[in-house]
């Protein structure tokens, strides 16, 4: 055997195919006879539909079929279902207004779909929708969730009056209260966590399709959960047996929580694939991802920390304010709550926590998780409170982090979760190494010599990861399992195929899990293949999202290797005539102690496929393992993260002078991946503090609907990162993981707002810091 | 009204009837059926459809393919060797781990190339402007700064 697998920087198995122009992405599949869909989607954000009048449309050229809601509710095809029920303060289930795929007599928000054309190009099913003609009434809008449950504001929903969906707390209240009121500081903060729009490179698509021969339809559609988009379309919305519907999710151009849901536009080209008998494909353009991809983030918070004279932590209260948009998402309502309130004791030994969040409807675009989902929500708010209450207390920002660093583990917070493992102050320690904090006061005196200011920021965060216990989810009001599935498929030589139900969108499972695969085995990773994203190979799967794919996923793979080798054991004793209890597995072969009898790996594949001489008493011919994993707790990945800013006060452009993140991913398969979702992470983390924002004016109109207007980072807008990690590996997976795919973004936004505030001198700003911003500020604290 | 176009894409004579409104993207990607070419998004802001076309990287979104009438094309699935050994260039992205979900990669690597070819020995900062046309969501452009860097040496190496 060569060098180890596990923890080597092996080159990415997909790349060829991406880089050489192979990959097959939904948009690039054409299917025999295929049609092409357009929407007509509302330009109000707020209206009631008088009147449809397709007339014209429909003798268009090359117009297959028009079909409204009407059509649609005719069908009885069901709305969008919302994955996860939220109990309220009153025990009351949360509100689920009707989520119609399209419109019923209102729309909701601009981009809301109204009609869906079918022709025979794509030209011509977009110059017929054009044709179409909607008569609307339009209401007033509220598009601001700090405003939506004001008296007199516009009501989206009759089943949701004051445009509430729900109230929900968590934490003991009575207790916070006496903790604060025996403070002797109390740090409080105004903070809103910006909209943002995600922006995978590529839209959404969508291609259904339909079979006479055998009643069943296929639906190939850029996601990161086929499996889930498959139960939730048949069960819920469409009324169809699942092993009817084929579900395909190819190559993927990132997701970033963004496809994880089931669309409308899914559901209506498959059901319309079947009336016009013809494949029915949708391509998003990046004007329509504006609009119609799920958002992120969009909460208004007030935060308190109270602190005794030493800078301990007594107790958080928290009041948040979650916008959801016009409609509930698939997941949209487990993330401002058990994805956010949970995460509010950090890394810190804070004994009492109480938080109640008031979910709002909008007339916006729906809000769900966006990398990180309700956790870089909860970063924001516990480091920008701790890292406050530093400056007024006059204690230095990592020093009072120490004094409040949990070191005894397991621990329970006083917001559910049990942390298995952790070691803050060795990220801590790493991270202001590596950042040269001591030299920064040097550094500062040099910024002021040249007439700049210079700041520096940390942030410490932990995340809740390897999604989830079932159990523990259940109770918590998902509306399913949250486990995941493996395959190990050997065949007669001895290579294998690994089918997972964990989906890769550029996270590189193909390497990773064949590195897993082949260091288990001890066999050549070009002797495993790993096989994901459609439903009718992979036998079930819960997807990828929630940084969960290898502490889950991988685990599941695990755990049928474990049942491979087992039976491999058994065979091997049979060939050796040994027994079982004697036979070892290791470099790829079963030994029998103490002996030099040998069977390689091969060979037992061999005799499982060729059963001459086999254990037929005892044993199945085969070599064809699965297995589910459901893990026992959350991983929890955490790490500082320090970032150093210039501040050019003439025109308020920032620069990040240095960014340092040291994270505590446990046990690290592929560093070389790693480093790059860290890379990643911290873009987009970086993109909501300084650069994304998304606006709607008074009315609705989206204002930033474009890259124009809507700057997602450019190579020029970040540095290169310094970039390390330390190791407490996760006590409850056999791998030892715990993911890694959104820290970044979780622990970047609220690192750089404490690093501007810092070189600003002020004790609060709005996110995004674009250099507008940055200058009012100073203006304002100049008059001030 | 259809017109038809001659050009020659990766090295081959192609002809084809086009509307006059069609891209030139949608002409390499729906008729010529070459899908390593992408597109992103509707302003030509995200360079995840460059080509070369006559030696210089542009965006196939933002043309006419009635404007590559006689033009020599290059697309991504024309730049590794004919026996399939990568580009130098393409090869630096994979030992750099400069993609992750692929989809921004080939205008990034089209661009890169014709980049590399004014830019022996580029430096982080002119790596980092001549990308202003290409937006990626995945990597953080650490790693695709790197890459250029290092294909741009490697292909001025080969000489
Ligand atoms: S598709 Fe051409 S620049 Fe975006
Ligand atoms: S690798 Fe995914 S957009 Fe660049």
């Amino acid at each position: 055997m060569g060098a180890p697998l596990i923890g080597a920087r092996v080159e990415r198995k997909e790349d060829y195919r991406f880089l050489t122009g192979a990959g097959q992405y939904t948009d690039d599949l054409e299917l025999p006879r295929q049609s092409y869909a357009a929407f007509v989607r509302s330009p109000h954000a707020h209206a009631v539909i008088k009147k449809i009048n397709s007339s014209k449309a429909k003798n268009s050229p090359g117009v297959l079929a028009i079909f409204t809601g009407e059509d649609f509710a005719t069908a009885k095809l069901g709305g969008l279902p919302c994955g996860w029920l939220i109990t309220d303060v009153n025990g009351q289930p949360m509100k689920e207004p009707p989520h119609p795929c399209l419109a019923q007599g209102k729309v909701r928000y601009v981009g809301d779909q109204v009609v869906i054309v079918v022709a025979e190009s794509i030209d011509e099913a977009r110059d017929a929708a054009e044709l179409v003609k909607v008569d609307y009434e339009v209401l007033p809008a509220v598009v601001d969730g700090s405003k939506a449950t004001a008296k007199g504001a516009p009501q989206l929903h009759e089943a949701a009056p004051g445009n509430t969906c729900y109230v929900w707390s968590i934490g003991d209240k009575a207790a916070t209260d006496a903790a604060f009121a025996k403070a002797a500081h109390v740090t409080k903060l105004d903070l809103v966590n910006n909209r943002l729009i995600p922006n995978a490179i590529e839209p959404r698509v969508a291609n259904g399709s339909y079979s006479r021969a055998d009643d069943s339809y296929t639906l190939y559609v850029a996601s990161q959960n086929p499996h889930v988009e498959r139960l939730l379309m048949t069960a819920f919305v469409m009324g169809l047996p699942e092993h009817k519907v084929r579900v395909v999710a190819g190559d993927v151009g990132g997701g970033f929580g963004s496809k994880i849901y089931l669309y409308a536009e899914d559901v209506a080209v498959t059901w319309a694939a079947k009336q016009v008998n013809r494949p029915v494909k949708w391509t998003s353009d990046r004007s329509e991802a504006f609009l119609t991809d799920a958002h992120g983030r969009d909460h208004h918070t007030v935060a308190e920390l109270a602190l005794d004279k030493d800078g301990k932590f007594l107790g958080m209260r928290v009041k948040t304010t979650a916008n959801v948009g016009a409609y509930l998402s698939t997941f949209a309502s487990c993330v401002p709550t058990i994805l956010y309130a949970t995460l509010l004791a950090g890394q810190y030994k804070t004994p009492v926590i109480h938080c109640e969040v008031t979910a709002v409807f909008t007339n916006t675009t729906p809000v769900d998780a966006y990398r990180g989902a309700g956790r870089p929500e909860a970063t924001y708010v516990v480091e920008r409170l701790v890292e406050t209450a530093a400056r007024e207390m006059k204690i230095d920002p990592a020093e009072i982090r120490r004094r409040n660093f949990i070191t005894a583990f397991p621990y329970q917070t006083p917001v559910a979760l049990m942390y298995d493992i952790g070691d803050y102050n060795a990220t801590m320690n790493a991270a202001q190494k590596l950042a040269d904090v001591s030299g920064f006061s040097k550094r500062k005196d040099q910024s002021i010599k040249n007439g700049k200011l210079r700041g520096l920021g940390y942030a410490a965060y932990i995340e809740a990861c390897g999604i989830a216990p079932s159990a523990v989810a259940g109770a918590l009001g998902a509306r399913a399992g949250l486990f995941e599935a493996g395959e190990v498929r050997v065949h007669p030589t001895g290579s294998v195929t690994v089918f997972t139900g964990s989906h890769s969108h550029g996270q590189g499972h193909e390497t990773t899990f064949a590195q897993v695969v082949a260091d288990r085995l001890g066999m050549p990773i070009e002797n495993v293949d790993i096989v994901h994203g459609d439903t009718s190979k992979v036998l079930f799967g819960m997807g990828t999202y929630g940084s969960r794919s290898i502490a889950v996923g991988g685990t599941a793979i695990v755990k049928a290797l474990d049942k491979v080798i087992a039976k491999g054991r058994k065979i091997a004793a049979h060939l050796m005539e040994a027994a079982e209890s004697d036979v070892v597995f290791e470099n790829g072969a079963y030994k029998v102690a103490g002996t030099d009898k040998k069977k390689t790996f091969g060979e037992v594949a061999f005799a499982a496929y060729v059963p001459h001489n086999y254990p037929h008493d005892k044993l199945e011919p085969g070599l064809n393992e699965n297995a589910f994993y459901d893990p026992a707790n959350f991983t929890f990945p955490a790490g500082t993260y320090v970032c150093e800013v210039e501040v050019d006060p003439e025109t308020g452009v920032v620069k990040i002078e240095k960014f340092t993140a040291v994270d505590d991913f446990g046990k690290i398969i592929n560093p070389m991946i790693v480093e790059g979702q860290v890379h990643g992470g911290l873009t987009q983390g970086i993109g909501q503090a300084l650069t994304e924002g998304c606006q709607y004016d008074a009315s609705g109109q989206l204002l930033t609907g474009s890259f124009m207007d809507y700057c997602i980072p450019r190579a020029s807008d970040v540095p290169f990162y310094q970039v390390d990690t330390r190791e407490t590996p996760c006590t409850h997976n056999p791998l030892g993981v715990k993911g890694c795919g959104e820290a970044g973004a979780i622990g970047a936004p609220a690192a750089l707002m404490n690093a501007i505030t810092d070189a600003l001198g002020v004790k609060d700003m709005p996110m995004p810091a674009t250099p507008q911003t940055v200058w009012r500020t100073l203006k304002n604290k100049k008059a001030a | 009204m259809a017109v038809k176009v001659s050009l020659k894409v990766n090295g081959k004579s192609v002809s084809a009837e086009v509307e006059e409104r069609t891209l030139l993207v949608t002409l390499i990607r729906e008729q010529l059926r070459l899908t390593g070419t992408h597109v992103g998004c509707d302003t030509a802001q995200c360079g995840a459809c460059t080509v070369s076309m006559n030696g210089m990287a542009v965006k196939s979104c933002s043309m006419l393919a009635m404007q590559a009438e006689g033009a020599d094309v290059m697309t991504i699935e024309g730049v590794a060797k004919p026996d399939g050994t990568l580009h130098p260039m393409q090869a630096a992205f994979k030992e750099h781990h400069g993609l992750q979900c692929g989809f921004c990669t080939p205008g990034m690597v089209m661009n890169a190339i014709d980049f590399a070819k004014h830019h022996p020995n580029p430096s982080e900062q002119e790596i980092r402007e001549a990308l202003e046309g290409n937006l990626c969501r995945c990597t953080g452009y650490h790693n695709i700064v790197k890459a250029i860097g290092a294909g741009a040496r490697a292909m001025a190496a080969s000489k």
